[in-house]
């Protein structure tokens, strides 16, 4: 017993050594040698600004952008301080009360179309970077008014940022909202 | 539902199947201390830390020396990240300054991550210093992993042996466990899941400008509402990659952020999710074919990994159906499936992994004890969500927590062969050795204390009011969010119904016993079990020997785990989920 007490002893302090200080230690050493961009968020720059990262959602309501799904995260949505979901179970009045506001709106902004179902649902993180392409289709009339673009242009800047499925298997198509809001500033500006 | 989405699924265990015999002959090498190929690497590693710590590796355990020398270890190495926990702000890499943790808190975590729950009443992103994260909760989820890998070896040994007094050393195991299984694998896989996109790093958090700022209502801590403009985002950083192997190769499942796997930063592409679930099956499916190889009945192994094998496909089946289903109280929204858009019930989903991988993520985490989540629980569809709750039900034996689940389904095993002697009439062996009274004694025991557990504080727990008070949905859901906490900590999964309040006195100290109970308390009767095995004779088999190869016992083997807590579990699930999804369907609403 007495043996075996010490044996814990000594074995938690040089096993946190090993695996709780040199092997993360080691990892972070060849992660910023071999992948430093990576290994540091994926952050983007535009025009000497860091903007975000291209796997952080951001929030965006201005007519001009394309619009993100709905987050949990945070008052205004995408704190990634504050990453979660909503937490609603489907028989919540609570979840029922925040789909249909978000379906009144979005049938105001346009009516001819079914709303896809991820544009009115919140994700799991709160920062989901992406929309699937149904949800851009959706945005498409809008934002090609509001930057005075045809939507056959508009349609084309979107399918070159829409994702197909990795190794044509593997998850779901789907858009990055921040890169497709990025590049739309860059090629048609809307001040 | 999808081709595609049925096809992934279907990927998913063939590669769980290409990877079980040469994992599994791999560990069994390594435990029965034959030469590997790292031999030259860890060798020197171990021969050193034995030297150290003062550890005679020849030196063999009787059962209770094992499950002492387990208990003494999990004691010390709780009692040091409980303590990590509580002075974070006077040890290095804290760029963000979080403040030590209230002692309720960090008892529950060190409970938690000594278990291989990893229950978590905290948000890492806002509470957990680097420090904390790779010395206190990674470490664990090594060790915990490794305790898990030694227990189950011990017991295969108790099994393989014949008439002797020992199962082997807990040290060695652990040692092993550690250098040639999870740490070398861990190492390739986080600089995987870095050139992926995870982060790795000890940097402060980051500051971005907003394209577009917005103004948002907050509510202050007085209560009262202000107009506030926000035009920055804080992006939390940190050593994650290194903590992200681990915690799925060990079927660990805490999250280095609150929203764990379904967060980019951990969870970065459909391909490193895919890799993810692997993870979590790899090692409980391999140990199926150590426990064949070390016990000379290679079809024995199969047998259960077939048993297995079913009562995941039968999971993922009804959680991909139902949440592919959707929600019909969401009226106006277009929830088809179609080419541009997953469809079903994408609340609390990610687009990346859609309606399949987050159905089967659901259902691969349950299985094995992982807990770690792609999709938030809570918000599934009433049956998507009892899935995840059946499976740790049936005491998290499909494929399980690595080791947990080797050694929770040899007392399923153990039952049906004792069933199975009792309908032909016999004394009932298992691979050679008499099933005798104290055997079964034993084996029950650990299925009544994990039900136990389980019932006891759930009951306490909805006539209370501090129970009640962690309570966010009304309704059934409310019952299903306590009786999925009290299963996920007894079954040492980790996963929840994540809306709960759960981080008060009441749930941090009952959830805390709740997890040491489910896993000390079930180990020590396997352990005595292992122990009894190990000095019996072999009986030679004769006509009337029920054979442990055959798929009749694979059949016998899914009735027994089912019907045991089909009995238990049933009453609590029909007023729980089974009840939510009846008044959904008729349009109820809470």
């Amino acid at each position: 017993m007495k043996r075996n007490l010490l044996i814990s002893i000594w074995m938690t302090l040089a096993t946190t050594a090993l695996l709780g200080i040199i092997y993360p230690l080691v990892v972070t050493g060849l992660a910023q040698v071999f992948y430093p961009h990576r290994a540091n968020g994926d952050l983007i720059e535009y025009r000497g600004q860091p903007v975000g990262s291209r796997l952080i959602g951001q929030p965006f309501t201005a007519p001009w952008y394309f619009h993100p799904r709905p987050s949990a995260a945070g008052p205004a949505g995408y704190d990634p301080t504050q990453s979660q979901g909503s937490n609603l179970a489907p028989s919540n009045k609570a979840l029922l009360d925040r789909v249909s506001a978000s379906v009144q709106t979005l049938q105001a902004e346009n009516p001819n179309a079914p709303i896809p179902i991820d544009l009115v649902t919140e994700s799991a993180s709160g920062l989901d970077p992406d929309i699937s392409p149904a949800s851009a289709e959706f945005q498409i009339p809008r934002v090609a008014k509001e930057r005075k673009m045809t939507e056959t242009d508009l349609r084309a800047v979107v399918q070159r940022h829409t994702q197909q499925r990795q190794f044509g298997i593997l998850g779901e198509p789907r858009v990055n909202v921040l890169e497709l809001n990025l590049d739309l500033d860059e090629i048609h500006a809307v001040h | 539902m999808t081709a595609n989405g049925w096809f992934q699924i279907g990927l998913f265990l063939l590669v769980i199947f290409a990877l079980t015999k040469p994992l599994g002959t791999y560990m069994a090498r390594v435990f029965n201390g034959e030469k590997t190929f790292l031999d030259g690497l860890m060798r020197p590693v171990e021969r050193t830390l034995y030297r150290l710590v003062g550890i005679d590796e020849r030196l063999e355990m009787r059962w209770t020396e094992y499950a002492i020398s387990m208990l003494l270890f999990s004691a010390v190495s709780m009692i040091l990240l409980y303590l990590i926990e509580r002075f974070q702000t006077h040890l290095p890499w804290n760029p963000q300054h979080w403040p030590n943790l209230a002692p309720d808190l960090a008892f529950n975590t060190a409970a938690s991550f000594t278990t291989n729950t990893n229950w978590q009443a905290y948000s890492g992103e806002t509470t957990m210093s680097y420090f904390t994260q790779m010395a206190g909760l990674a470490y664990h989820n090594f060790m915990s992993a490794a305790t898990g890998i030694a227990l189950a070896i011990a017991v295969i040994r108790g099994i393989a042996r014949r008439e002797k007094a020992t199962i082997g050393n807990f040290w060695v195991d652990l040692t092993r466990a550690n250098l040639w299984v999870l740490l070398p694998s861990c190492v390739l896989i986080a600089l995987f899941f870095v050139s992926q996109g995870m982060i790795q790093n000890l940097k402060p958090y980051v500051t971005t400008q907003l394209l577009d700022p917005q103004t948002a209502q907050v509510t202050g801590a007085d209560g009262k509402t202000t107009q506030q403009k926000i035009t920055t985002q804080v992006i939390p950083q940190g050593p994650v990659a290194s903590q992200e192997a681990i915690k799925m190769f060990g079927t660990n499942g805490g999250g280095f952020f609150n929203a764990n796997s379904a967060h980019p930063y951990e969870n970065p592409n459909p391909l490193t999710n895919f890799i993810q679930i692997i993870l979590i099956f790899a090692i409980p499916a391999g140990l199926t074919y150590t426990l064949g190889r070390m016990t000379g009945s290679q079809k024995h192994g199969w047998a259960v990994w077939s048993a297995m094998a079913a009562l995941f496909l039968a999971g993922v089946i009804c959680a991909y159906t139902a949440e592919s289903r959707g929600n019909p109280l969401l009226h106006g929204t277009d929830q088809k499936v179609s080419a541009t858009q997953p469809g079903g019930n994408m609340e609390g989903k990610e687009i990346r992994f859609g309606i399949a991988n987050s159905a089967l993520f659901a259902t691969v985490t349950t299985d094995a004890s992982c807990g770690a989540i792609n999709g938030q629980h809570d918000s599934f569809t009433p049956l998507g969500g009892m899935v995840p709750m059946i499976n740790m039900m049936l005491g998290e034996v499909v494929f399980g927590g690595v080791g947990a689940g080797l050694y929770g389904v040899l007392v399923m095993v153990i039952l049906a062969v004792f069933i199975a002697g009792l309908m032909v009439g016999r004394t009932p062996e298992y691979l050679g050795k008499k099933i005798e009274a104290y055997d079964v004694k034993m084996a029950m025991l650990s299925v009544l204390i994990f039900s136990l557990i389980i019932l006891v504080f759930t009951a306490i727990g909805v006539v209370t009011t501090y129970g009640k008070a962690a309570i966010t949905n009304p309704g059934p859901h409310g019952l299903s969010q306590i009786l999925y906490a009290y299963t996920s900590g007894a079954a040492n999964n980790g996963s929840a119904f994540n809306g709960g309040n759960w981080n008060s006195p009441w749930y941090n100290v009952t959830m805390s016993f709740d997890m040491l109970l489910g896993r000390f308390f079930m180990v020590i009767p396997v352990l005595a079990i292992a122990g009894n095995l190990a000095r019996k004779k072999i009986v030679p088999e004769s006509a009337g020997t029920f054979p442990v190869t055959t798929p009749l016992f694979s059949a016998l083997l899914i009735s027994v785990v089912l019907i045991v807590s089909a009995l238990t579990f049933f009453p609590a699930l029909s007023l729980g989920p089974i009840l939510e999804h009846l008044l959904m369907n008729a349009g109820k609403v809470f």
